[in-house]
């Protein structure tokens, strides 16, 4: 039995918008947790509520959104209270998007936008400090020539590149909590792989949990722990990845498994993880 | 970014050249005499046939369009049969009122504007906003003479704090000496302060006309641009990473918003040089827009024509300018080019 | 159509300003056809021992310099200014959606004259080109017309030429191409109908504009003259006087001017928003 506190929980939130026709609610009542140092997998369609309760979660809600009901606890603390707490706890979470190069000022320089990250977490320091800094954080997220890299405007780089250097002003904070919210969506699959790589190797390494949201059930299964499958705004289903696959209990989840081609071919590898898994559990208890 | 301004500049000479075409057939385009009518209404026969034949009206089209390319170049635009001197010298005597009235007018215009548009921008649907929309709108509705009339009557008449619309100083003060042409500027040169105290004095309210007018196009085009960027995914990136909201606001929304605005002077400068004219006719402006109002009324027709052509060469290398403004700031241009 | 009415009528009760600029519209074309006739004093009328009378009961916006009556002139000028505006945007409406069709749908050398044309029209300031065009024409209200057309000729052309070449490419003009139809038939019958939506918006901003044009134009003394009743030569007339405080000879006018315009640019706003709610400003 674990007895680890959730770093995260969700609890019965419920995120409505008001708009001309009316009030549309987005996410009804879902409910999930998230551990420290876990990387948990959000997926779902277009239109699920997967993105939603993340862009609540940060505090970024569109104007017209607001949380009708439930609780959004993070280390126990309830966010969306107070405005001088919720920017603390909001200090120790970080996020990525989809479309990296949108996702970054166009008319500034990228070094200069990792500056201005680094000045927020209040750390003193002259200007070269400061620059030596996110020179080491464009290395740190593998970026070639990171001196002169340091100086380009966004339009110069590639979406892969764009997306390194979000992933580095993310880092550049030391989050306990990322969240991922289609980080790879729009590259191409090498470039997927390496960025997901990247994320997943500097959760491991700074011990930091991660939320990963996407509609690609493969990327799911492959980097994540657990996975909650949402549907209309709803949890489908919720479980430990491997067990998800090999033993789903929604029809949801089923089509959505048997949507996804790459999912298909490691199936049966995955039954035999789960039930491995599921012996040695058998064991220890 | 040599390679951009090469390219401006090019690009700009198309336009100057459509600018002298038609420069050209309105002076020509006068059903009846074109001789008689450069002369002026007072001339003689005799007058009449000199002109005709120190313009070489009797050439063909392309040969005349020749001759005036060639006349415009070596800075002859005419001359004015009223005042006998050549269109040009008259026109640049005139500019640096022009120039001053509008480049204040235009000051005042965007220190309002760009802040009421932020302001709107960032709250919305609060009252600063339906005022900010109400202003843009009844702002390019208001006949800018009105709006001249108005102030003179209120700030003049009724309320006695500007002094009568009778031109750039009062009718016994002296010009400060002449360096830049501009009182405001040479006064405080010199420094003479009263001088600079009346000239300001007169200005304002015809700076402030030409302001309203300008207002509104840029306040519209801010409040639009801003309201798209604070929407945009990086402002969104710099809220999720805390950034201090004035920071969010200047450097990152802001910075971005002002590309667009900085197009829209281009439309402004249009309107605004027209509306000079109306000015200047209002407050008694000794600049070139109540020169071409004289010479309209009087029908002194080179006079006219000249002005025009001057006005139309002037704003291509004010677009121009522009253009290379825009390709500095914005690094895409800057460096893609 | 239903749901065009439906979004219409949204649209006028969520912005009652644009619903009350619509029903002034009516208001004003209904004293422009009609307001010669019901005006209490002829405006053309000199009461030489009634000048500089402000307002009262017997003339509601006084008199000015020569004792004429400036309610009756001021309603009398509504017809004038929006028959010079009316005919001057019509034809630019005209001439500049033939131009810019053409060059929409056939592109190549004319595409390329047309944006020439627009490129040297806009090179001007273009109050300054319509002075220059009037004293290269002569003063008269027919040149003012053509004037005002000429400058406003870009904006048609532009608009034209941009939403002809967005449908050029699409399936339903494929489809009649296919069927055989004649490129005159294509372009007035298919394609015509379908740009004419955002073209009204253009006009009714345009309108507004054109009257403002013409105004200024009667105003530094090209166009319509005295003693005919023009908004634009009244605020002229009336100039000279406020400085002495008769404010009401410039002020009616001015206010009618303003008011019309404002109208406009209040339908121009409301279209728009009924075409098309992502373009709101």
């Amino acid at each position: 039995m674990n007895t680890e506190k959730p770093l995260l929980e969700i609890d019965k939130l419920a995120i409505s918008f008001t708009t001309r026709h009316g009030i549309v609610q987005a996410v009804e009542e879902v409910s999930w947790l998230l551990m420290p140092g876990e990387i948990l997998g959000i997926v779902g369609e277009s239109g699920s509520g997967k993105s939603v309760s993340t862009l609540a979660l940060m505090g970024l809600l569109d104007a017209n959104g607001f949380i009708a009901s439930g609780q959004m606890r993070y280390r126990g603390q309830l966010l969306g209270c107070d405005a001088a707490s919720d920017h603390r706890l909001r200090s120790r979470m970080a996020m990525i998007f989809q479309y990296p190069r949108l996702a970054l000022n166009p008319i500034r320089r990228v070094g200069q936008q990792i500056i201005d990250v680094l000045k927020v977490i209040g750390d003193p320091g002259n200007c070269n400090a400061l620059k030596a800094r996110a020179i080491a954080l464009l290395d740190e997220v593998q970026i070639s020539s990171p001196e002169q890299r340091f100086y380009a405007y966004p339009f110069e780089l590639s979406g892969g590149m764009c997306q390194r250097i979000l992933i580095a002003m993310a880092l550049a904070r030391s989050p306990d909590l990322l969240v991922a919210d289609e980080p790879s969506t729009g590259l191409d699959v090498v470039t997927q792989e390496a960025i997901l790589a990247l994320i997943a190797n500097a959760a491991r390494r700074r011990q930091m949990a991660t939320l990963f949201i996407t509609h690609d059930l493969g990327l799911a299964a492959k980097h994540c722990q657990r996975i909650v499958v949402m549907q209309n705004g709803r949890v489908v289903e919720s479980a430990p990845a491997a067990e998800l696959f090999a033993r789903p209990r929604e029809r949801y989840t089923r089509s959505l498994i048997a949507a996804t081609p790459a999912l298909m071919k490691n199936l049966a590898e995955l039954r035999a993880v789960y039930a491995e898994e599921e012996a040695s559990m058998e064991q220890t208890r | 970014m040599f390679k951009m301004l090469i390219s401006r500049f090019a690009a700009a000479i198309p336009s100057l050249f459509g600018v002298l075409v038609i420069a050209f057939v309105l002076t020509r385009a006068l059903p009846g005499d074109p001789a008689a009518f450069l002369a002026g209404p007072a001339a003689s026969q005799e007058a009449i046939e000199e002109i005709r034949s120190t313009l070489e009206l009797d050439k063909g089209l392309m040969a005349q369009f020749v001759d005036y390319t060639r006349n415009v170049f070596n800075g002859d635009l005419g001359s004015s049969w009223s005042t006998g001197q050549p269109v040009l010298s008259e026109l640049v005597s005139r500019m640096p009122a022009s120039i001053e009235l509008t480049l204040l007018g235009l000051s005042f215009a965007i220190a309002v504007a760009v802040p009421l548009g932020v302001l709107s921008a960032t709250r919305p649907g609060s009252w600063i906003d339906h005022g900010c929309r109400l202003l843009t709108t009844a702002g390019v509705s208001l006949p800018i003479f009105f709006t001249g009339l108005l102030l003179v009557y209120v700030f003049y008449f009724l309320l006695g704090w500007a002094p009568a619309p009778m031109g750039r100083l009062s009718l016994f003060a002296d010009a400060p000496p002449s360096v830049t042409g501009f009182f405001l500027l040479d006064s405080l040169l010199a420094g003479q302060w009263a001088t600079f105290v009346e000239a300001l004095q007169h200005i304002a309210l015809p700076a402030i006309n030409l302001g309203i007018f300008a207002l509104a196009p840029i306040a519209r085009m801010t409040r639009a641009s801003m309201l798209g960027v604070l929407s945009s995914d990086f402002v969104r990136t710099a809220k999720a990473h805390q950034l201090p909201p004035r920071k969010i606001l200047y450097g990152y929304a802001l910075h971005n918003a002002m590309l667009p605005v900085i197009t829209t002077l281009g439309m402004v400068f249009s309107f605004l040089l027209g509306a000079n004219v109306l000015v200047e006719k209002v407050f008694s402006w000794p600049g070139v827009g109540s020169f071409a109002l004289e010479a309209v009324v009087i029908s002194d027709y080179a006079a006219v024509q000249g002005f025009v052509l001057a006005m139309g060469i002037f704003y291509v290398f004010l677009n121009l300018l522009i253009d290379i403004v825009y390709g500095l700031v914005d690094p895409r241009v800057r460096i893609a080019t | 159509m239903k749901d065009f009415l439906n979004h219409a009528l949204y649209v006028f009760r969520s912005n009652p300003v644009t619903a009350v600029a619509f029903i002034a519209f009516g208001l004003i074309v209904l004293v422009a056809v009609f307001g010669a006739l019901l005006v209490p004093y002829d405006p053309l009328a000199i009461e030489a021992a009634n000048q500089f009378s402000p307002p009262s009961w017997q003339h509601w916006f006084g008199t000015d310099q020569v004792g004429r009556d400036i309610f009756s002139r001021t309603v009398v000028a509504t017809r004038i200014d929006l028959l010079i505006s009316v005919v001057a945007v019509a034809l630019s409406l005209v001439v500049g959606t033939a131009l810019g069709c053409i060059a929409g749908y056939y592109g190549g050398w004319f595409d390329r004259l047309c944006g020439r044309l627009v490129d040297t029209i806009m090179a001007f300031p273009l109050f300054v080109l319509a002075m220059g065009i009037v004293a290269a024409l002569g003063n008269s209200v027919v040149n003012i017309i053509y004037a005002t057309a000429i400058i406003n000729l870009p904006f048609y052309i532009r608009l034209a030429r941009a939403e002809v070449n967005v449908r050029r490419s699409s399936a339903y003009i494929d489809a009649a191409i296919l069927a055989g139809n004649s490129d005159t038939r294509i372009i007035t019958l298919h394609l015509l109908p379908n740009i004419l939506p955002p073209m009204m918006v253009q006009i009714s901003l345009n309108m507004g504009w054109a009257i403002l044009n013409a105004a200024g134009l009667s105003f530094i003394g090209l166009g319509v003259r005295p003693p005919a009743a023009e908004w634009g030569i009244m605020v002229a007339e009336g100039a000279q006087y406020i400085v002495s405080g008769e404010w009401w000879i410039s002020f009616f006018p001015g206010m009618a001017l303003m008011l019309c315009v404002l109208c406009f640019n209040f339908i121009g706003d409301g279209l728009r928003d009924m075409m098309d709610p992502r373009k709101r400003t």
